[in-house]
């Protein structure tokens, strides 16, 4: 198998805003995206890119910019616009041999395939009582402002990480948009790598050689005494810039990167909180039977009893995405607001 | 009736497929009251012709990708009795170890990767299948069976498209048995028909009559032979009939849900016994020759289901196994 030679890194304890031991390359979060894809498509013929416009000059946002002409446009095909047959297609090729890497330039196409990637993707290994996997690795990419609006903004990991059968994992940094997706594309599970627009441009260090994170490990960023901070994706460096600002106030803070929304790394969470005694959890989705819930409620069994104060949520708030500057402003959480709220729990 | 000229052998073979689906589904009706097979059963009693014409042009490695109606299908491709019967006993030797049911019939040994219940979902995964066959270069073909009702939805559409646009090795077989559920054809969908729809985007669609055994293996073969060769898909919509209710063992004619006359048209035209009449006809084989066919299928099906009945349950402690 061409994976196994690759050592898994679960990344746990690394924190991985600062630079890697022994690793002074830096690269973008969208190259280290086409630096996994390339790799994939190099070392494994069973690998192959499939989405809407992935082979044209833009690239999805440079994520797969130029891989086409690499690889050729067999391994890298633009598709029509049928999302859920595609991803009925992408699957049947998963189950009889290949290794699909379907690509959506917006999480907000992923509801047109939903009766693919809930009746049939995650349900296809237990209802075969195990006897056909699907290797299937959906990407998709969360955007936000400039008046993308209610459907150009969504962030629906809730939604997947509410059905078992899936992976959900949603990369903060280049390091871990690289690792988590090789680690996808090498796996036997159905996964979605749920990327934020907004993150693209960030850079961090990225080894050069291929590498895996599997889903289910998060890992603290920032180690604290007094509150646990959990977040995913872009809230992330929120978490990171608030509880900067909260030390100077002598507040500690940890900070616990989930990279993982399905399975939850339940254990990071509780053992943080245990020491800690309080809890806040930021998603980029909404409040509403969200992640956030989900990891609260985790807290609420495993360390109800450590708890010194009430759980807060910071989320977007629970509407659709508005276009307008002003009410966009309103409706995303910001820095300020994770360290009011902290705050208020002390 | 257009019986085939085949050698006798191979005339044997595709009774002897006909003969177990029908004897094995007659089985389901028999046993089905007693209750131990929990599980909806969606018989396909009356369009066996369909399933033995295709599947019996298929090698043992082309994909087959199923439906909720899927028993037919799967026995026709060579997959094993006792996987199937203990299966909808949901026993741990069953084809998905209980965890499937009578719609999820699965044996990848057998190229069968899986059946679906949700209508209109075989048909890209079969297009995946045809996919994955050309990318890997590896002679296969794929077949996506689906009923008259998964041509309305867009996943039908989708995959007309794109197994059009690469010119997969994949046959779209549609069996119209003119009802989605209690639905009539006529109420559901506009008079040019299913095979209009693949003309639509190019891909050689005929329609045909699914009863006559001998019409489904000539056609199933055309397709077959010009997917494998490189000629791209086509679809055949297959005309016939189901005699049972849409699940279940019993008939749905008492409570009104189709009327009783066309079910007698249609028994008229019974799959088997017009294969069975016309293999007499042909002077190549002796009622004897059959009945002995029958007595072995018979026992093939008690064996099935004695061995599902004295088979294992799942451990419950294994319940989260293979979620992912």
């Amino acid at each position: 198998m061409p994976w196994t030679e690759i050592q898994a890194d679960s990344g746990r304890g690394r924190a991985n805003f600062e630079p890697l031991q022994g690793c002074v390359r830096e690269l973008s979060y969208r190259d280290a995206i086409r630096e996994a894809l390339d790799q994939a498509l190099t070392r494994d013929p069973r690998v192959f890119l499939i989405g809407e416009g992935i082979d044209d000059p833009g690239g999805v946002f440079g994520s797969t910019k130029g891989l086409a002409e690499l690889h050729g446009r067999e391994r890298v095909m633009d598709m029509p616009l049928a999302e859920n047959g595609l991803t009925g297609v992408a699957a049947g090729a998963a189950m009889t041999g290949m290794r699909p890497v379907l690509i959506h330039m917006r999480t907000d196409f992923l509801p047109m395939s939903m009766d693919q990637i809930v009746n049939h993707v995650a349900k296809w290994s237990y209802m075969t009582g195990g006897s056909v996997k699907v290797p299937l690795t959906i990407r998709a990419i969360t955007g936000r402002g400039w008046g993308s609006a209610a459907q150009h903004s969504q962030s629906l990991q809730a939604l997947f990480a509410h059905v078992p059968g899936l992976h959900v994992v949603m990369p903060a940094t280049p390091h871990d948009a690289k690792g988590l997706l090789l680690g996808a594309i090498a796996g036997s599970t159905p996964t979605l790598v749920l990327e934020h627009r907004w993150l693209y441009d960030r850079t961090g260090p990225v080894p050069e050689e291929p590498y895996l994170i599997g889903a289910g490990s998060g890992v603290v960023r920032r180690g604290g005494a007094d509150v646990t901070l959990v977040g995913v994706s872009y809230m992330v460096g929120e978490l990171m810039l608030a509880a900067g600002e909260l030390a100077r106030t002598g507040i500690s803070a940890e900070v616990i990167d989930l990279r993982s929304v399905s399975p939850l790394d339940e254990e990071l969470i509780a053992a943080s909180v245990r020491k800690t005694g309080r809890l806040l959890v930021a998603d980029t989705g909404w409040k509403r039977c969200g992640i956030s819930a989900e990891v609260a409620a985790v807290v609420a069994e495993r360390a109800f009893d450590a708890l010194r104060a009430p759980v807060r949520r910071i989320c977007i708030a629970d509407c659709p995405t508005p276009a307008s500057h002003v009410l966009e402003q309103a409706c995303y959480p910001d820095v300020d607001g994770i360290v009011a709220a902290v705050r208020g729990m002390l | 009736m257009n019986f085939p000229n085949l050698p006798q052998s191979e005339l044997l073979r595709l009774y002897e497929s006909l003969t177990r689906i029908r004897l094995f589904e007659e089985r389901i009706v028999e046993r089905y009251h007693e209750q131990e097979m929990k599980t909806p059963v969606h018989l396909c009693l009356g369009q066996e012709a369909v399933a033995v014409g295709v599947c019996s042009r298929l090698a043992r490695e082309d994909y087959i990708f199923s439906t909720h109606r899927s028993h037919g299908h799967c026995i026709a491709k060579g997959m094993p009795l006792r996987l199937i019967a203990a299966e909808l006993y949901g026993r741990e030797s069953g084809c998905a170890g209980g965890r499937g049911g009578s719609m999820h019939l699965v044996a990848p040994d057998w190229g069968i990767p899986g059946s679906t219940a949700i209508v209109g979902g075989s048909i890209p995964l079969a297009a995946g299948a045809a996919l994955s066959a050309k990318m890997q270069n590896n002679g296969r073909i794929a077949v996506a069976f689906f009923g008259d009702g998964a041509s309305e939805e867009g996943s039908f559409h989708e995959s007309l498209n794109f197994a059009a646009l690469h010119a997969l090795p994949l046959i779209f077989v549609c069996e119209n048995n003119f009802y989605a559920t209690n639905s009539p054809f006529k109420a559901r969908q506009p008079e040019c028909g299913i095979a209009a729809k693949g003309a639509g985007y190019g891909i050689p669609s005929v329609t045909a009559d699914g009863n006559n055994l001998g019409t489904v293996y000539q056609v199933a073969g055309e397709a077959i032979e010009r997917a494998r060769s490189g000629g791209g898909p086509s679809l055949l919509e297959f005309e016939t009939y189901r005699w049972k209710g849409h699940v279940g063992p019993a008939c749905d004619f008492e409570a009104g849900c189709r009327p009783k006359d066309e079910l007698e048209r249609w028994l008229e035209r019974c799959p088997h016994r017009l294969y069975r009449d016309g293999l007499l006809g042909s002077g190549q084989v002796s009622c004897a020759d059959l009945d002995a066919i029958e007595r072995n299928l018979r026992h093939e099906i008690d064996d099935a289901f004695d061995f599902a009945r004295a088979s294992a349950w799942p451990d419950p402690a294994t319940l989260l196994e293979h979620v992912c």
